[in-house]
């Protein structure tokens, strides 16, 4: 087998990773909307707690790997209006929903019947969006685009200086909210 | 994976820390290295799902217009590696939650019961909303909160650190405002 795997055989891989993914997200309680939205309202830090942690070890190894010539990078691309309008909408919508659309898929796993209502209205949300593509790239897309663009590019500070930063500065954040999230 | 603390209620006791949130974020960090390196596709929900979703216009908007429309043919329905991982991750938080006992069928969440009542039509309407409007969102941005949020970021993608920052800020913003209003009525 070559890595990267292609073809069929990656397809179990697709099986496996979303397996060990679902199963992480059940065992931090991420799967639980009551945490989600605790943490919205800033009672209880899992949901950011997860995140960082994944963003600190996950940053490292890709960048060790990629250095290495073992990992592509996969940069979307800096269309800043239409990623911001997006952002908006996206936060919106996850306040409404309580689940992001992984934590959601999760969640119906665990049960969660709302969750399913919810994921039925995230397909009517990719389909209204497909049917308003064409106008959104011609219109919308082009708007402040900035293309596949990296922090280190932009600011022309190396890998290594941002790397550094990211983890001294995700630890320190971890440290001060290690205390908190225990409000119900 | 816990640390000994309780997991039944929201909160665990503040004198002690609960592990299990670095943990889990560890090993989702260690699982994003076997996706760039392995499957060469760093870990994400909503291009899968979008490409899924075309499966469901078809009965009503015809394969035809599906299978032609200018989205579609770049995030192609199909059986793939990202729509067998969303089913991956059906299961394993299935199989997470009967193995800690905690699977169990919830229509009505605490935290949205106290706000809003216990009407599950209510909620099942509110979380089709909330879903769409997410979802829609997400395919503006090119990504959802595990595309930009976990694998951009960690690759210090300028979109990502967009998307996550603002993303996180409306969502903060807006859910306490709609969690927190009315809150001692009820």
């Amino acid at each position: 087998m070559t890595i990267p795997v292609t073809g069929p055989a990656l397809l179990p891989l697709g099986i496996v990773f979303g397996f060990v993914f679902g199963w992480l997200l059940q065992r931090a309680r991420l799967t639980d909307t009551n945490v989600i939205i605790a943490q919205l309202r800033l009672r209880d830090y899992t949901l950011f707690k997860v995140v960082l942690t994944a963003i600190i070890v996950g940053g490292i190894g890709v960048f060790a790997l990629h250095s290495g010539g073992l990992a592509a990078y996969h940069i979307k691309p800096a269309n800043l209006l239409a990623v911001a309008l997006g952002a908006i909408l996206f936060g919106i919508g996850m306040a409404i929903y309580g689940y992001c659309p992984g934590t959601a898929l999760a969640a119906i796993g665990t049960g969660s019947v709302h969750a399913l209502a919810g994921a039925i209205g995230m397909v009517a949300g990719a389909i209204a969006f497909a049917f308003s593509f064409d106008w959104i790239k011609a219109e919308l897309l082009p708007i402040a685009a900035a293309g596949p663009v990296r922090l280190p590019e932009l600011t022309s500070i190396p890998d290594l200086v941002w790397f550094a930063a990211l983890v001294v500065g995700g630890v320190l954040a971890l440290l001060a909210l290690r205390r908190r999230g225990a409000h119900s | 994976m816990t640390a000994g603390t309780e997991t039944t209620s929201i909160g665990v006791t503040r004198t002690q820390i609960d592990w299990t949130p670095y943990l889990a974020g560890a090993g989702i960090g260690v699982l994003s290295w076997a996706a760039f390196a392995i499957a060469d596709d760093p870990l994400g929900i909503t291009t899968a799902l979008s490409a899924v979703a075309g499966f469901a216009a078809m009965p009503f908007a015809g394969t035809e217009v599906v299978w032609h429309n200018t989205y579609w043919t770049q995030a192609v329905p199909g059986l793939s590696y990202g729509s067998l991982f969303l089913l991956g991750v059906m299961l394993g938080a299935l199989a997470a939650s009967v193995r800690a006992r905690q699977f169990r069928f919830e229509a009505v969440p605490a935290t949205w019961r106290r706000r809003f009542g216990p009407s599950p039509t209510r909620r099942f309407a509110a979380a089709f909303v909330g879903g769409a409007v997410e979802m829609y969102g997400a395919r503006l941005a090119g990504g959802c909160a595990s595309g930009h949020g976990i694998s951009g970021t960690l690759q210090l993608a300028l979109s990502s650190w967009v998307f996550t920052i603002l993303m996180f800020g409306t969502a903060i913003l807006f859910g306490s405002y709609l969690f927190g209003q009315g809150e001692d009525r009820r």
